[in-house]
């Protein structure tokens, strides 16, 4: 067994540890109070080769592994969890879905443009009633002879106002229940499909999540995502790869806390002393980057389940429940270990509590993790 | 065009330490990096590969070690890399080091070569020079912008203390620039994954043009006489005070460490 970075995973580390420093971290504050997309930064990262790094170079992508991908979203994370999850939902949510069940005709049409960053991508599958209990789908897909008339509406959608690919699950047989589920690719601009209200959250702010209407949208037949009725299974693999990279970016959320907090706590004096040099400091920071480390070797096994083709499905809601109940942990004692600067913006730890705080809650809540895991256990 | 390009590895810290009896570097747990001012040469030659389709060769002598450095080189878009590693050239001075960099580009089929203004370990910016001087190169230092012109001709601003010299020249030529004037690319994701597959040429002495005692120690006449870290200058003051105080406090402190 090998825990060792490769040499080309070392050098892209080299990189992307560089990027997030230089380019990513000097606008996180601004991103969060502003509520902005940072959309200079996904140029700069479409420009680089970011945002396609697992998808095959026939496609237009960099041909790297998924191992690469989470380390992308890590070290964005680490310095700026709104550009993380950018990343995260483009690549796992949009992307995947079409490499995994995607014909070669929609790989070639949608993929070299999502890999080179000139497209960002979402997935659409909650709704107002369909949240944990995702089978309750209430957009449909009504099939019109020669294209598909999409109604409904889906909310809280990562990326929305500035992607042109969308991954929309909808309702194509309601008897059939989940198997009346059927998932689409929806293009910006297709006729009856609008982005409404922009949701005001208390972290990641300047993901720009916001609602999808559909309202007599027309798609064609040939956006059809994978077999028809297969809709429901293509949605919960595509959340099965996309906790890997949530659970990299509370990684890096949690990794980003433990940096900021060993710098504040060594150079905070109380007592006559760095607060560093405190037992209580050194015991709970300790425990601390024990669980960080635990979380890192999980999100690791996970993404390299996920490149050697093994199921991963369990591993993934592990890796996320973990990481993520990590980085609300780290970051809410960050902010302990700050004292009342911590509860200022003046330092970052207050903006990486809030953003900690989805992590547990989108791609599936740590409830529908500890579901999944129990599922794999007791089956 | 084909464009050669300098590279050194050295030691990511401006706190060296230093061997206290044989006045060398201590490089052990120090990460290592490509200096920066060969990094903005590499970028340079790199502008110039984008505008006019130029060949970029990465050169560089040093341990095996600094293979890692050509592999990022190729990450950012050189084209090919080779590597001068041979116990012969251990212990080189800036001369000696020069001429066996010499004794390599003239195998080389190059038009213009670009090194760094100086390395961050030894800062003596005088391989650059030297090598074009070995070559019988003409050679503008100091360079913070070269753009290639219609007439063929390359167009160089180089920075003077406290003016801009703008020259133009003709044919082959070297030139040492500034990393400051020069932001560096990142490595591009497939230039990672392809930066593995690419063959870094390691070369021994036999395969370049020199004499063999001009190399490595032997052919290094400088000699090192004492090595030491810079000592620890007390921290500065700081005073908010008008014009006329400012005077009397500075003439004060002087006076007061019998300066004046």
């Amino acid at each position: 067994m090998d825990f060792s970075y490769s040499k080309t995973e070392q050098l892209f580390l080299q990189m992307i540890r560089s990027f997030a420093e230089n380019e990513v971290k000097p606008l996180a504050a601004e991103v969060d109070e502003q509520e902005r997309f940072p959309l200079e930064t996904v140029e700069k990262m479409g420009k680089l080769g970011i945002m396609g790094i697992p998808v095959p170079k026939q496609y237009g992508g960099a041909g790297g592994t998924v191992q690469m991908y989470i380390m992308a979203v890590e070290e964005l994370s680490r310095v700026c969890a709104t550009t993380g999850v950018v990343l995260s939902a483009h690549t796992s949510l949009c992307m995947a879905p079409i490499m995994e069940n995607g014909t070669e005709e929609q790989k070639m049409k949608y993929l070299p443009k999502l890999a080179s960053g000139e497209w960002i991508g979402a997935f659409g599958l909650t709704e107002p009633n369909a949240g944990t209990d995702a089978a309750m789908q209430q957009t449909t897909a009504v099939d019109a002879g020669d294209h598909w008339v999409l109604n409904g509406s889906k909310i809280f959608i990562t990326n929305a106002s500035y992607a042109h690919v969308f991954i929309v699950m909808a309702m194509t047989d309601k008897s059939k229940g989940t198997k009346g589920i059927s998932a689409f690719i929806v293009e910006k601009g297709m006729p009856g499909f609008s982005i409404g209200k922009k949701e005001l959250k208390m972290g990641i702010r300047g993901s720009a999540t916001c609602e999808l209407i559909f309202e007599n949208c027309i798609v064609p037949k040939e956006n059809l995502l994978g077999p028809l009725g297969k809709g429901f299974n293509i949605a919960m693999k595509t959340l099965d790869g996309g906790r890997i990279g949530i659970a990299s970016q509370a990684l890096g959320i949690a990794q980003g806390a433990m940096d900021e907090t060993v710098k504040y706590t060594k150079e905070r004096k109380q007592f006559g002393r760095a607060i560093a040099k405190f037992q209580n400091t050194q015991f709970q920071m300790a425990d601390l980057k024990t669980k960080v480390e635990a979380a890192r070797l999980l999100v690791r096994s996970a993404a390299w389940k996920k490149d050697m083709g093994l199921p991963y499905s369990a591993d993934a809601a592990m890796a996320k429940l973990f990481a993520a109940e990590t980085a609300m942990e780290v970051t809410t004692k960050a902010v302990q270990f700050h004292g009342g600067y911590g509860y200022t913006r003046e330092y970052p730890v207050e903006r990486m509590m809030r953003d900690a705080k989805i992590t547990e809650i989108y791609e599936g809540t740590s409830e529908v993790q500890r579901m999944v895991i129990a599922g794999h256990l007791f089956k | 065009m084909n464009i050669v390009v300098c590279l050194k590895q050295v030691p990511d810290t401006t706190e060296i330490k230093i061997d206290p009896v044989k006045g060398t570097l201590i490089r052990e747990g120090v990460p290592s990096i490509m200096n920066p001012d060969d990094k903005g040469g590499l970028e340079l030659a790199l502008r110039l590969k984008d505008q006019f389709g130029a060949n970029v060769t990465v050169i560089s002598m040093g341990p095996p070690q600094a293979d890692v450095m050509l592999r990022e080189a190729y990450a950012m878009g050189a084209d090919r890399a080779i590597l001068l590693s041979d116990r012969k050239f251990a212990g080189a001075d800036t001369l000696a080091t020069s001429y066996a960099l010499s004794g390599l580009c003239r195998v080389l089929d190059y038009d213009l070569i670009i090194a760094g203004r100086q390395a961050i370990d030894g800062d003596t910016a005088q391989v650059g020079p030297e090598l074009a001087e070995h070559l019988g190169l003409p050679q503008i230092t100091y360079v913070v912008d070269a753009k290639m012109q219609d007439n063929g001709k390359l167009l160089v601003h180089k920075e003077n203390e406290d003016s801009t010299q703008v020259l133009e020249v003709e044919g082959k030529c070297l030139l040492t620039v500034l990393a400051s004037a020069f932001e560096p690319r990142y490595m591009s994701v497939s230039g990672i994954m392809e930066a593995y597959n690419k063959e870094v040429e390691v070369w021994s002495a036999d395969k370049i043009d020199v004499e063999e005692t001009k190399l490595g120690l032997a052919g290094s006449p400088t000699k090192v006489f004492q090595s030491f870290p810079k000592a620890m200058k007390a921290p500065g003051e700081l005073h908010e005070v008008s014009e006329e105080e400012a005077v009397e406090l500075i003439v004060a402190k002087l006076k007061e460490k019998h300066i004046i």
